[in-house]
């Protein structure tokens, strides 16, 4: 299966500070592990809020709305995409992840819905019909 | 509760660990099969440990240290330190009092190369091609005889029976657990990369609502093709198989429609195949290119899928590049399953006529006999250049030689469309 797992943000995070060279190094060390290990799909650390935009839905309507963001321990400061056996072997490896803030913090772990699995029981005939139908708008037929 | 919980945790980081164990405790010792009980003691040993003490920090240089402890006691019990052993236990008597830090300097110095080391023994081709790949899955991916028996739709004691003996065959076979250089190890190489393939295809011939321990192996050979990248960074066919993989992987998701029926490359949602790992294939394929190793068997399939995988639109498919690809892979890899593939693509890229004058050349190769695709090809062929009655005559042969119902039906209904 595969997980999301997300680095809370944090203060400091959130203020722009960047992460030491000791942490960097420790994360670099880290990273190599888990692509090493054949787990690592994809992984990005992400700017402040302060840098980042909100899209906002009501109906027709969409309003922008410009960071930063309040309620910072639910903001994401980082991201990995891992393939992993199960939610056990990957809160192992989020274990073994340096602390990504100088101070406390927290790391997200969760799954990705898999189509295969997660809506085989979903996907009716008619569903099927509505997939064919885009595929042939999308292919020009 | 919390013991239990703990004996989770303890299972979970012994799996991660495991490869890497298996393949230091085996150069140590020389023997796989003693290797997997000295890590098999080892774990015992932690789940008496450590849900008094915690788990260690290092848990892989923990698990290492007692594993080799435990040798060493075995070693001097069965008094191996005579004859030809001498040379072992000297190495032995070095580390018996190495601390946890000097073991974990050690594995991390060491531990790609043991983990190679291992995964050639694995593969080694003393051993059939089904116990090569069981024992790739049991000692590497860590996946349990009964996760491997469900996967390769077998039985429990028939894959312990099989596992036990490949090691009985390894012991026999005075393995040095040293990396093989030069042609030995192009030619182990090419067993391994097989063997990985293998597991892939294995799950990619899944079918819905089979035990999802199927599909899985498709993940499990991406994970060990990835493994192996990292731990031969410059063998072109590496990156070659890893992006065939990454991009076969991709379409998982789109080859099966509901009822369980294959899904044609062309008919597939395009928009459902997964962006990310096509990326990762095409930059693997580059690597495999950049090393030189354009021309490789798993490289050009890897370019190939890769035609697709660049396609948009069925429509915009480059087939010309496809058709040389397969001109270039039928050197390299001669089959006539290629040349028909090549045939296909031809037909595709320059009409049903070049198409026509290359399958009755094919046609003659005994393999494809009885082989459905041919006959479907050439009636797919004859349909297009509008000569139906023929067409009907291939297309009703092939309905007669497939197995697969499904398959059988949609000639059948090509068959009719031919009027007559």
């Amino acid at each position: 299966m595969r997980v999301m797992v997300m680095v809370k943000a944090t203060k400091d995070s959130e203020a722009g500070i960047m992460p030491s060279t000791e942490l960097i190094g420790a994360m670099g060390k880290y990273n190599e592990e888990l692509i090493n290990a054949g787990i690592m799909l994809a992984g990005e650390g992400l700017r402040s809020s302060a840098k980042g935009k909100r899209v906002a839905f009501d109906g027709a309507s969409r309003t922008v709305i410009d960071g930063p963001f309040a309620e910072t321990r639910e903001l994401v400061a980082g991201f990995w995409l891992w393939q992993v056996k199960d939610m056990a072997e990957a809160i192992e490896w989020v274990k073994r992840c340096p602390n990504p803030m100088p101070g406390p913090s927290e790391i997200e772990i969760r799954e990705v819905v898999e189509f295969d699995t997660d809506f085989g029981e979903v996907l009716t005939p008619e569903l099927a019909e509505l997939h064919q139908r885009n595929r042939d708008k999308t292919e020009g037929h | 509760m919390a013991t239990r919980q703990t004996h989770q945790t303890i299972e979970t980081v012994f799996r991660i660990e495991q490869a890497r164990l298996i393949a230091g405790l085996a150069r140590f010792v020389r023997d796989v099969g003693l290797a997997e009980e000295l890590a098999q003691d080892a774990l015992v040993s932690a789940l008496s440990e450590w849900p008094k003490s915690g788990v260690p920090n290092n848990p892989g240089a923990w698990l290492m240290a007692a594993a080799k402890r435990r040798a060493i006691d075995g070693m001097r019990r069965n008094k191996m330190l005579e004859r030809k052993h001498t040379e072992i236990a000297r190495d032995l008597d070095d580390e018996r009092d190495s601390s946890v830090e000097q073991i974990e300097e050690a594995i991390d110095d060491d531990v790609g190369d043991e983990l190679l080391s291992l995964l050639f023994v694995a593969c080694h081709p003393v051993l059939s091609k089904e116990a090569r790949a069981a024992l790739t899955l049991r000692l590497i991916g860590g996946l349990t005889t009964d996760e491997i028996a469900r996967a390769f739709l077998s039985n429990e004691a028939t894959i312990a029976q099989r596992i036990v003996r490949a090691k009985a065959t390894l012991g026999g076979a005075g393995l040095t657990f040293e990396v093989p250089r030069g042609n030995e190890r192009n030619e182990r190489m090419a067993s391994v990369l097989e063997v990985i393939y293998l597991i892939f295809n294995e799950g990619y011939a899944a079918t819905a609502g089979e035990d999802l321990i199927r599909p899985a192996l498709c993940a499990e050979a991406q994970r060990l093709g990835r493994i192996l990248a990292s731990l031969a960074p410059n063998e072109p066919e590496v990156f070659g198989l890893l992006a065939l993989m990454e991009i076969q992987a991709s379409r998982l998701a789109t080859r099966t429609a509901p009822d369980g029926s294959l899904v044609s490359l062309t008919e597939q949602n395009r928009a459902r195949w997964n962006q990310l790992l096509i990326r990762r294939g095409l930059a693997a394929l580059e690597r495999a290119e950049s090393l030189g190793g354009g021309n490789g068997p798993y490289a050009l399939q890897a370019a190939l899928a890769a035609c697709h995988a660049r396609a948009r639109k069925a429509v915009e498919t480059d087939w010309k590049k496809i058709a040389y690809l397969y001109g270039t892979l039928s050197k390299v890899m001669p089959s006539p399953v290629v040349d028909l593939n090549r045939a296909i693509a031809v037909s595709m890229a320059f009409g049903p006529e070049a198409g026509l004058k290359l399958i009755d050349e094919i046609a003659q190769a005994a393999a494809l006999r009885n082989y459905a695709p041919l006959p479907a090809a050439k009636g797919d062929f004859l349909f297009r250049a509008g000569r139906l009655a023929e067409a009907r005559i291939e297309f009703e042969r092939a309905a007669e030689l497939t197995r697969n119902e499904r398959e059988k039906a949609f000639l059948l209904k090509r068959a009719a469309a031919c009027g007559g």
